[in-house]
């Protein structure tokens, strides 16, 4: 009997909170760096007030997310894997695919910098002289864009994932951005990171930028919309409106304007050519 | 969302959701181990030592698998799709109470056993029908079953591989402290996580002791009645 009330005591509590109250809602599947670096935080306020929408972001790796929107648990999706995307897209759940905006990937690494890297641009020479010098490497290993970039890279600096995974200075930690940032922080090790996380990230430790301005360190972001024909029950209507928002000139404005200790984290592209 | 005040109602909204979740879990927990348990100690079924070995070893259920298998079937594309639950309040209650049903269950058991060994007999005789006597055993063990809700709301409060699957982490949605706490972590803010964490500890804390001081008045006054 007391348990009774005290269940439905608190589910009136639950009900009360303000963020449950009634009112359009989307579910966007987007990626932790989207999350982490306080870009959707700063953004989303400007994009509820004017369309009365909620967007829920749940932020995982590219991967994760891109396999929620796939089982059909996210309205949108907001991520940054040029081939997963790709796939995405030609198994038939994706509608549009627009770029919203860029960063770049940074490798960044120890002051002692065991593998002598700072300061150059070159991402594949750097992991190459990683890899001769055995420094430690702290891999996310989750899938996520940022995880399928950094394998993009070594394929590039002639080492396969298999063979990467024997070593023991090659550390695959399996977890987010953050994860891979402390644990490069504690062992002194280098990693790949986009600029956004990297610039928000309070626990530096001896880490710093090693290489950057890469050409082949670009990172964009996509949104993508999902085919009505495979994803009927999610709330596309609401989701377009989203999505149309983000490569308006208003949220391009605000992407732009989103900003790090005043460095500007995220290059508005709307109208970048493919 | 700059501003402390903003900051203040974001936290409170936070750890209103968790305590709300949490509570909300045990409750349906109890409302099910409770007579689950007891009746475990007074009435002999078939299969009722497997029932037992089973929330003894759910003890240790990894919340994360309780949270996988949740996910996967509250998804769109799960058998209980059609809720709409995943990424909600709902399905981490649900989880929630999952992970905290075999705690209470077994403890519960526990005392009701004990207790059953010793007045077993004496309710038997006096007449008393399967149902009155599971709950003479519950009033008897009232003070184990304090212990026991209070080990399933650890369990709920502190939890974060679960909550933070079918939950989603979806800020002022869906966030709690734990899953707070995991993503300061990964923002390298650790003396934030850290706070959070002692606010959290806190609470269970002062939880703890409310529970009891009430029970410590309950029970003078029940004395007060024989």
């Amino acid at each position: 009997m007391r348990a009774i009330r005290i269940a439905a005591a608190a589910l009136a509590l639950i009900c009360a909170a303000p963020a449950m109250a009634a009112g359009k809602s989307i579910v966007l599947a987007s990626t932790t760096s989207v999350e982490a670096s306080g870009l959707l935080a700063a953004i989303l306020p400007q994009f509820t007030a004017r369309t009365g929408i909620t967007v829920n972001v749940v932020a995982q790796g590219t991967g994760k997310a891109i396999d929620t929107a796939r089982r059909g648990d996210a309205d949108l999706l907001l991520v940054h894997d040029p081939e997963a995307e790709q796939q995405f897209m030609d198994e038939g759940h994706g509608a549009t695919r627009r770029q919203i905006a860029w960063n770049d990937f940074i490798i960044v690494g120890p002051d002692a910098d065991p593998a002598k890297v700072r300061g150059g641009n070159d991402s594949v020479a750097a992991l190459k002289a990683i890899a001769a010098a055995k420094s430690p490497f702290v891999s996310r290993g989750d899938k996520s864009g940022t995880n399928a970039a950094e394998l993009r890279l070594w394929k590039l600096a002639a080492q396969s994932p298999d063979a990467l995974g024997k070593e023991t200075w090659y550390r695959d930690i399996g977890g987010g951005m953050g994860q891979a940032l402390n644990a490069a922080s504690a062992m002194a090790a280098y990693t790949l990171s986009d600029r956004g996380t990297w610039l928000s990230f309070n626990n530096k430790g001896p880490l710093g930028i090693a290489i950057e301005g890469d050409s082949r360190l670009l990172n964009r972001y996509d949104v993508i919309e999902l085919s009505p024909s495979k994803h009927a029950a999610s709330k596309l209507d609401d989701a377009k409106v989203f999505a149309d928002w983000l490569v308006s000139p208003d949220g391009q404005q605000a992407i732009g304007a989103f900003k790090v200790g005043g460095q500007q984290l995220f290059v508005p592209s709307a109208s970048a050519p493919r | 969302m700059s501003g402390v005040e903003g900051a203040v109602t974001e936290f409170l909204q936070i750890i209103q959701l968790s305590l709300g979740v949490s509570f909300a879990a045990t409750a349906i927990a109890t409302a099910v181990a409770l007579p689950l348990g007891s009746a475990l100690a007074v009435v002999d079924f078939p299969g009722r030592r497997a029932v037992v070995v089973l929330a003894n070893a759910f003890f240790g259920l990894p919340p994360v698998v309780v949270g996988l298998i949740l996910y996967l079937a509250l998804s769109r594309s799960g058998p209980l799709g059609l809720l709409g639950w995943l990424f909600t309040p709902a399905a981490m209650i649900v989880a929630q109470a999952l992970l905290a049903m075999p705690i209470i269950t077994a403890l519960v058991h526990r005392a009701s056993e004990r207790a059953w060994a010793r007045y077993g007999d004496e309710l038997i005789c006096d007449g008393a029908s399967r149902r009155q006597a599971i709950l003479q055993i519950l009033a008897i063990i009232r003070a184990d079953i304090i212990t026991a809700v209070l080990a399933g709301f650890g369990r709920t409060v502190s939890e974060v591989g679960a909550v933070i699957l079918v939950g989603g982490n979806i800020r002022g949605a869906t966030r709690t402290m734990t899953t707070t706490i995991a993503l300061q972590t990964s923002q390298g803010d650790l003396s934030l996580a850290l706070a959070l964490g002692a606010v959290l500890v806190g609470i269970s804390i002062s939880i703890s002791a409310t529970v009891f001081a009430l029970a410590g008045r309950a029970r003078t006054a029940g004395s007060d009645e024989t």
